[in-house]
């Protein structure tokens, strides 16, 4: 952020506000005010540029090398080599598969749970305050100490949910049933961000709308598909965008109840293991771009295609 | 009065289905960490013969006693940095007017979906250079970093909401714009830092991808990390009671924050998306 550039300094302000006053020369006041909004700003944008945009642009430059930690010697330029083999290795295109099939299932579900929480905490007649208050422990808790918890519940002998299955059934230790759990401690853990969310959006939708539907003879379920959900469009967007970005990058529920074996691993784990495992930066890293390329197309795809209100540009809008 | 009767109790059946969905897990944890040794392979849900013995178990040994210190550490001085730097920008997002606040606020919604495997190999490395690899700045860096998009968003929000008339009044009576921030809107924000703190520390408190890979030993890893140690090379009769015992004693604190401060959170959590 260039602090004291005179263009920018005669530049018009952004926004309606702004707008108003632009032909105006600045007051005393207005570049004071100026000068300290950059201040206050400086220390947030520094530090987010330096810790995150600096590293990137060195995880691309990384990418391109050979650069093996157990062979530092060989370290040289290689183009895009390891991309190459990153893209043609099926381990990448199964770990992409596993990533978006968690991303897709997981999310589906905590949409329609987490609209069902949603509606519990807005329209219950009792008991509101502590299913908001109880929904937040697995919000909260450590997300390795819960995936503790179902491995535990899903080994064979010492789990209690193991133990409802037919004996000799060890589900984690095959891919299908060991995804089908992961997915299942990640609807667990995040359905109640999900809910927060879609009850903010919720309380948007006005009482006597509901109400006046009510008396006009609208059913339940018309009352929430032709009222409800149109009026939470913006918030339901939202919520999926988070999630969706979130569930993509997938690692700890992952690394603790698999640790990514019998094909289930995710991209996350993928990149992870090369770099400490295997011991491949260059490689690693190539997994890292990839990555972020992937998130920044998710994302992309949101709020273009969808037309997802990003929370940066409500800020603007005020 | 019938229906409504009727309408409670269903009501009350769905809650009561949604709570114990959300406490089993926890409960199970709880129990297993309760468990004798002999019978932690049992099976059961409940303990058939309880004991501390896990408790005692796991802090007699540095493992996790030092790596409780360090969850702590970094996770308060994570928060508190995160709170100044990030109420400073958020201030200025709310209030002031100036060029570069959409970038400010766009490179923070990046940040906020940025995936943190793509920082760990670059990070990993450069930490190794700077000497910051396996030390408590290494972590507490890149938490600042990842909450300083909630804390602006967080903060900005609850900050929209104080009333301009104090400050401009405290601006007529002489004071400096910096003294308007700290003498009156300062104290009335405190609420929404509060809010803001206890997300920051339950997101940092949480962490583990970069608690395994930036660091090596107890000089930094955090319990999260050294949980996942636990397994196999450790001096302790079972890890799975040790594992358990300790998850129960770092989710006690997150326990006390949802009992306590449930309404701040909730509030906290939703007023970063979008209000219409």
């Amino acid at each position: 952020m260039s602090t004291r550039s005179d263009s920018r300094v005669l530049e018009a302000p952004p926004g309606a506000r702004a707008r108003r006053r632009a032909s105006a020369p600045l007051s005393e006041g207005a570049r004071a005010e100026r000068r300290l909004a950059w201040l206050l700003c400086a220390p947030a944008a520094i530090i987010m540029l330096a810790v995150t945009a600096y590293p990137i642009g060195y995880a691309v430059w990384l990418s391109l090398q050979r650069y093996d930690l157990r062979f530092p010697a060989a370290r040289e330029f290689i183009g895009l080599t390891n991309y190459a083999t990153v893209l043609s290795s099926n381990l990448w295109w199964i770990a992409l598969g596993v990533t978006v099939f968690i991303t897709v299932v997981s999310v589906a579900f905590e949409l329609v749970i987490g609209m069902g929480l949603a509606l519990i905490m807005r329209y219950a007649l009792i008991g509101r305050g502590a299913v908001r208050t109880t929904i937040l422990i697995p919000y909260g808790i450590v997300t390795v100490v819960a995936a503790y918890s179902w491995q535990y519940a899903w080994t064979p002998g010492t789990g209690w949910l193991a133990n409802l299955l037919p004996s000799g059934s060890a589900p984690l230790t095959k891919q299908w049933p060991a995804i089908f759990i992961i997915i299942l401690a990640e609807i667990w853990k995040t359905t109640p961000f999900m809910a927060l969310l879609l009850l903010s959006g919720l309380a948007l939708v006005p009482d006597n709308l509901v109400r006046a539907a009510k008396v006009d003879g609208a059913t339940a379920w018309q009352r929430f598909t032709r009222i409800m959900l149109p009026l939470m469009k913006p918030a339901i967007l939202v919520a999926l965008l988070f999630r969706t970005l979130d569930a993509f990058r997938i690692f700890d529920n992952i690394f603790i109840l698999t640790s990514g074996a019998n094909n289930t691993r995710s991209v996350s784990i993928l990149g992870y293991d090369n770099l400490f495992t295997a011991l491949n930066l260059g490689v690693g890293s190539a997994i890292s771009v990839l990555v972020f390329v992937a998130v920044a197309i998710i994302a992309f795809v949101f709020v273009k295609g969808f037309g997802t209100a990003a929370p940066g540009q409500e800020v603007d809008r005020r | 009065m019938n229906r409504n009767a009727r309408a409670r109790t269903l009501w009350g059946i769905g809650n009561t289905i949604v709570i114990a969905w959300a406490l089993v897990p926890v409960l199970w944890l709880a129990s297993l960490s309760f468990k004798d040794p002999a019978t932690i392979a049992d099976g059961n849900f409940l303990p058939t013969k309880w004991t501390l013995q896990n408790y005692r178990g796991i802090f007699e040994t540095s493992l996790f006693t030092r790596a409780l210190v360090n969850s702590i550490g970094i996770a308060l001085i994570a928060t508190v940095l995160a709170v100044v730097v990030g109420s400073m920008a958020a201030y200025a997002v709310a209030r002031l007017r100036f060029p570069g606040k959409g970038l400010l606020v766009g490179a923070a919604l990046l940040i906020a979906i940025f995936p943190p495997i793509s920082l760990v190999s670059p990070l990993f490395n450069l930490w190794r250079q700077l000497g910051l690899f396996d030390t408590w700045p290494g972590l507490i860096i890149p938490y600042l970093t990842f909450a300083l998009p909630l804390t602006i968003y967080i903060l900005s929000a609850f900050f929209r909401e104080i009333p301009w008339s104090l400050e401009k009044a405290a601006r007529v009576d002489g004071a400096t714009p910096f003294q308007a921030f700290m003498r009156v809107i300062a104290p009335l924000a405190a609420p929404g830092v509060v809010t803001t703190a206890i997300l920051v520390f339950i997101f940092a408190w949480n962490d583990f991808v970069f608690a395994i890979s930036l660091t090596s030993t107890l000089n930094s890893r955090t319990v999260p990390a050294a949980i996942a140690f636990f397994t196999g090379a450790s001096q302790f009769q079972t890890p799975i009671g040790s594992i358990a015992a300790a998850g129960v004693v770092i989710t006690i604190p997150i326990i006390v924050f949802v009992f306590v401060f449930q309404r701040r959170i909730v509030t906290g959590l939703t007023s970063g998306a979008v209000k219409g």
